[in-house]
């Protein structure tokens, strides 16, 4: 019984909300790539008032023979979620421009082997981020979710220069059209929440919940420490790997087919 | 060696033109101070959108000047180490005057960190909220120490009845700054993703760098305020100084040849000092000419050179040091991040965000006038420092007096 | 946006107190505004300027009904204290749905004008705060504006 569904905890859902998670179950049926496997799957939301627990970790496995050339329905996603300003959207430099995820085309040299896959943020179970803050601003969340607290970041910027991944942006620009859920300003480091708020609440990040719903199915995201769930059940089956794995860094991120 | 007689030795100019040269530069250096505090200004009310920084060039020009002040001001220190700490008298007399130019380049390099935050209004985070796993965090703990002690033995320095324990806390200044150097190298060297910095060479690479350039820093410095007071400098310590930097200058090419080289050993480092010593186009053209030529050998060469003696070449020499090391500096902060990050050995990566590409980077006018106004800021403090109390190193007068060698 | 108003207002329906009754006085929200002086009650950020004799008072705008999450005077003095005290609860350990929340504060006290709770001094957030003289930072990242849970479809 992996597919935990928020309902069941939640004692009164509001309308809203029921409508709106029977909406996601439907995408989410209709996704199902093998029996028993469903590329989003749904956490129960936590209860108001508890703390992320450390005996989830969050994490994401990615399909790179899944994965288009060319295709970005995952970085479109994330800013619109987000409300990350996109190509043409603002007056800063290309290079300025946030981009918590992004799509990496890769060619083998030897073999000139083509292949694409999405990058961001690998929520390291050691991140390097973490290690090198000064003050403490980026932090490791409980349930493995590697955040900037943005209340305490000073924008030293050393964290982007440990990125192995260069996963995190540095906001440029004064901004003023921000989700609600989603605070940013300028100054500070950002980079993947691995969508926090809508874990949260129960949902899947919404680049694989985009991803899922566009029928591509390369992101599968859950409970690496559950071994019912199903990244945990594809992991036991497929190989996997770590980007970088010579850092040792633990990522929550993997990828299968590179 | 006897300490400074009542009689203070603030400024006695010689001449009206001396006293003229000594408010200009104060001048200048407000002024310079001044348009780099606007250049802040406005970085802070545009955000870094109007510098050349980026995602990629993530630590930029301010950056290079911030390092180069705080390194040299722990190496400037040196003269005073080599005075108290292992009694040279002819240093001793000199230790007032490093101490003040260290406090003053610790402080424009802070500054300039400082204002170059993208939330500077928040330092006090930084004072209130310590990361203890972080170099950066040991640092900013450092930098504070380094002035404290500096300050304290100043005190030794200055008061009479203190004199006794100047020793004392000369040697803690030396400790403290051969630490404090380490660690700004390993600000560097503890970044295990990036080719660049991940090398324990740079520890003591960082030292040698910091001596050489304070070392070149106080020569300046030295002659300056000299010549504005109308005072001679002893030719004999003046090369004894000057062979010393000629010393560290070689120390640190030794370094900087250790760490390619052991980059050229790793397979996977070849790429990048390949691009950094040959292909990369402005980075290898500012490291063989900037820093190998103008920075190293010609100062070695005047330095070294027994014909060429006298105050001008030692300024000179130790301007062109100053200038390599801002060459080297760009080259290895800047430089080594346009190199792109290697995420997927033996692919070719290609990405909105620039990756498997070598990133530009144009600095913009702002975030210059702010690597200024560090460097005028530090310039101001010594005037007025030097201005306002007995800093100035007094063995010409013993020297005229006794008649005698240098200092004692 | 009723109904999202409702579901954030829902999620704090548990706790005790003048909270409770919450759920059913959103329920029936109208465009009515309650403009309080605060006069008297006021006088700790009034102490010194009122040295002075008659001296203008924040004009303070709320539009929505019932309680607020503490007693007025309790919110009033303490404000501050509650939000940076929850802040790193809700941001470092993930707690949800807290009493207080900043979105929470947004989702009532903004303006039924102009949507917002800063812009003018009638907007609630920026009227005591013109008038002390203190500026926030916190609405450079944070909407001043209510939105839906601000999960996106
Ligand atoms: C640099 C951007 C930034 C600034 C400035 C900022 N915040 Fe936040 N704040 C955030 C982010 C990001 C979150 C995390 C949101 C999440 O995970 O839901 C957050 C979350 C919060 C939360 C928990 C969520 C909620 O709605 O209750 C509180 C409380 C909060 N901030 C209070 C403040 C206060 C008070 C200030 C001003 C003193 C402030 N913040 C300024 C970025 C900022
Ligand atoms: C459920 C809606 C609601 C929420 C959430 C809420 N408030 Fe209120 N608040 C009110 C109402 C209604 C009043 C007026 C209460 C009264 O006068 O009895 C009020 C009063 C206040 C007052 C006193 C104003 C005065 O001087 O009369 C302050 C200050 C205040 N709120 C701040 C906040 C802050 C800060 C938050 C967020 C932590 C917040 N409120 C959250 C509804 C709310
Ligand atoms: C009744 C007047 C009043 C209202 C209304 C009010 N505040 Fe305040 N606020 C104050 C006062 C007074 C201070 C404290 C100033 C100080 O201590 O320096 C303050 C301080 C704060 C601080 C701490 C600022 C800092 O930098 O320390 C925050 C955060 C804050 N208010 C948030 C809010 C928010 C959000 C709202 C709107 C929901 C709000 N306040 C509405 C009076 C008010």
């Amino acid at each position: 019984m992996s597919e935990r569904e928020p309902v069941e905890r939640d004692q009164a859902p509001s309308p809203s909300r029921r409508g709106f998670l029977a909406a996601v179950a439907a995408a989410a049926a209709g996704v199902m790539i093998a029996p028993g496997i469903r590329l989003i799957e749904l956490a129960a939301a936590r209860p108001a008032g508890e703390p992320a627990s450390g005996a989830v970790r969050w994490g994401l496995l990615i399909d790179t023979t899944r994965c288009a050339r060319g295709c970005e329905d995952c970085v479109a996603a994330c800013a619109r979620e987000n409300a990350l300003e996109r190509r043409g959207e603002t007056s800063v430099a290309e290079t300025q421009r946030p981009q918590w995820i992004r799509k990496i085309e890769l060619k083998e040299l030897a073999t000139g082997r083509e292949l694409s896959l999405p990058m961001m943020c690998q929520h390291c179970a050691r991140p390097p981020c973490v290690d090198v803050c000064p003050t403490g601003a980026s932090f490791k969340r409980a349930d493995g979710i590697v955040l900037v607290d943005q209340h305490r970041c000073i924008g030293c910027r050393y964290c982007m220069m440990a990125c192995p991944y260069q996963a995190r942006s540095f906001v440029h620009e004064p901004l003023a059209r921000q989700n609600p859920a989603v605070p940013r300003g300028k100054g500070c480091v950002e980079g993947c929440t691995l969508c926090v708020h809508r874990v949260d609440r129960g949902l899947a990040p919404a680049c694989v919940a985009a991803c899922a719903e566009a029928g591509h199915g390369a992101m599968l995201f859950g409970d690496l420490n559950d071994p019912a769930s199903a990244i945990s059940r594809r992991l036991r089956e497929v190989a996997s790997v770590e980007v970088r794995a010579d850092l040792r860094l633990g990522t929550g991120v993997r990828y299968q087919g590179i | 060696m006897t300490q400074p007689s009542s009689a203070p030795l603030s400024a006695p100019w010689a001449s009206r033109a001396g006293e003229r040269r000594f408010w200009l530069a104060g001048a200048l250096g407000a002024l310079v101070l001044a348009a780099g505090l606007a250049a802040a200004h406005y970085m802070e009310v545009h955000g870094h959108a109007v510098t050349g920084m980026s995602n990629r060039i993530v630590w930029g020009v301010p950056h290079v000047f911030a390092i180069f002040m705080i390194v040299a001001a722990s190496g400037v220190l040196n003269v005073a180490s080599v005075g108290s700490v292992f009694g040279q008298p002819v240093y001793k007399a000199r230790a007032r005057l490093s101490g003040l130019l260290a406090v003053a380049l610790l402080a424009g390099g802070l500054t300039v960190l400082m204002l170059d935050l993208g939330r500077p209004e928040r330092i006090v985070v930084a004072a209130t909220h310590y990361n203890l796993r972080s170099i950066f965090a040991w640092n900013v703990l450092l930098y504070s120490g380094l002035f404290a002690i500096v300050a304290l033995y100043l005190w030794t320095l200055m008061e009479r009845r203190l004199n006794a324990y100047s020793k004392y806390a000369g040697l803690a200044a030396l400790v403290w700054r051969i630490v404090l150097t380490t660690g700004t190298g390993l600000i560097f060297g503890f970044l295990v993703a990036r080719q660049a910095y991940q090398s324990a060479v740079l520890a003591p690479m960082f030292i040698a760098m910091s001596l050489a350039w304070g070392m070149a820093i106080f020569l300046i410095a030295q002659a300056a305020l000299f010549a504005w007071q109308g005072r001679a400098l002893d030719p004999a310590i003046r090369r004894r100084m000057a062979r010393l930097l000629g010393v560290f200058v070689a120390a640190v090419l030794y370094f900087v040849l250790v760490y390619h080289l052991t980059n050229l050993y790793f397979a996977r480092q070849v790429e990048f000092t390949r691009f950094i010593l040959a292909s990369g186009g402005a980075y290898p053209l500012l490291f063989w000419l900037g820093y190998v030529f103008v920075g190293s050998l010609v100062p070695l060469l005047l330095l070294f050179h027994p014909r060429s003696d006298d105050d001008r070449t030692v300024i000179v020499a130790s301007t062109l040091v100053i200038v390599g090391a801002f060459a080297q500096l760009y080259v290895f902060i800047i430089g080594g991040q346009a190199f792109p990050l290697e995420l997927f050995p033996g692919y070719a990566a290609s990405s909105t965000f620039f990756d498997g590409a070598i990133a530009a980077y144009r600095p913009s006018l702002a975030e210059i006038l702010l690597g200024f106004g560090g460097l005028a800021l530090a310039l101001v403090a010594a005037v007025v420092g030097v201005r306002v109390l007995p800093f100035m190193p007094e063995d010409d007068r013993r020297v005229v007096a006794a008649g005698s060698g240098a200092g004692e | 946006m009723r109904a999202l108003t409702t579901a954030v207002r829902r999620a704090s329906a548990t706790a005790p107190g003048p909270a409770a009754a919450r759920g059913d006085r959103a329920r029936g929200l109208r465009a009515v505004a309650l403009v309080l002086l605060v006069g008297a009650l006021f006088v700790p950020l009034s102490a010194s300027a009122q040295a002075g004799g008659r001296t203008p008072q924040p004009e303070i705008v709320i539009d929505a009904e019932g309680g607020c999450v503490a007693p007025p005077d309790e919110m009033r003095r303490n404000h501050m204290n509650m939000l940076i005290h929850q802040r790193p609860l809700t941001v470092r350990q993930g707690v949800r749905g807290a009493e207080v929340s900043l979105r929470g504060c947004i989702e009532c006290h903004a303006s039924r004008e102009d949507g917002s709770a800063i812009g003018t001094r009638r907007n609630f957030c920026q009227s005591c705060h013109d008038f002390v003289a203190v500026r926030l930072d916190c609405f450079d990242c944070h909407q001043a504006r209510p939105g839906a849970e601000g999960v996106r479809r």
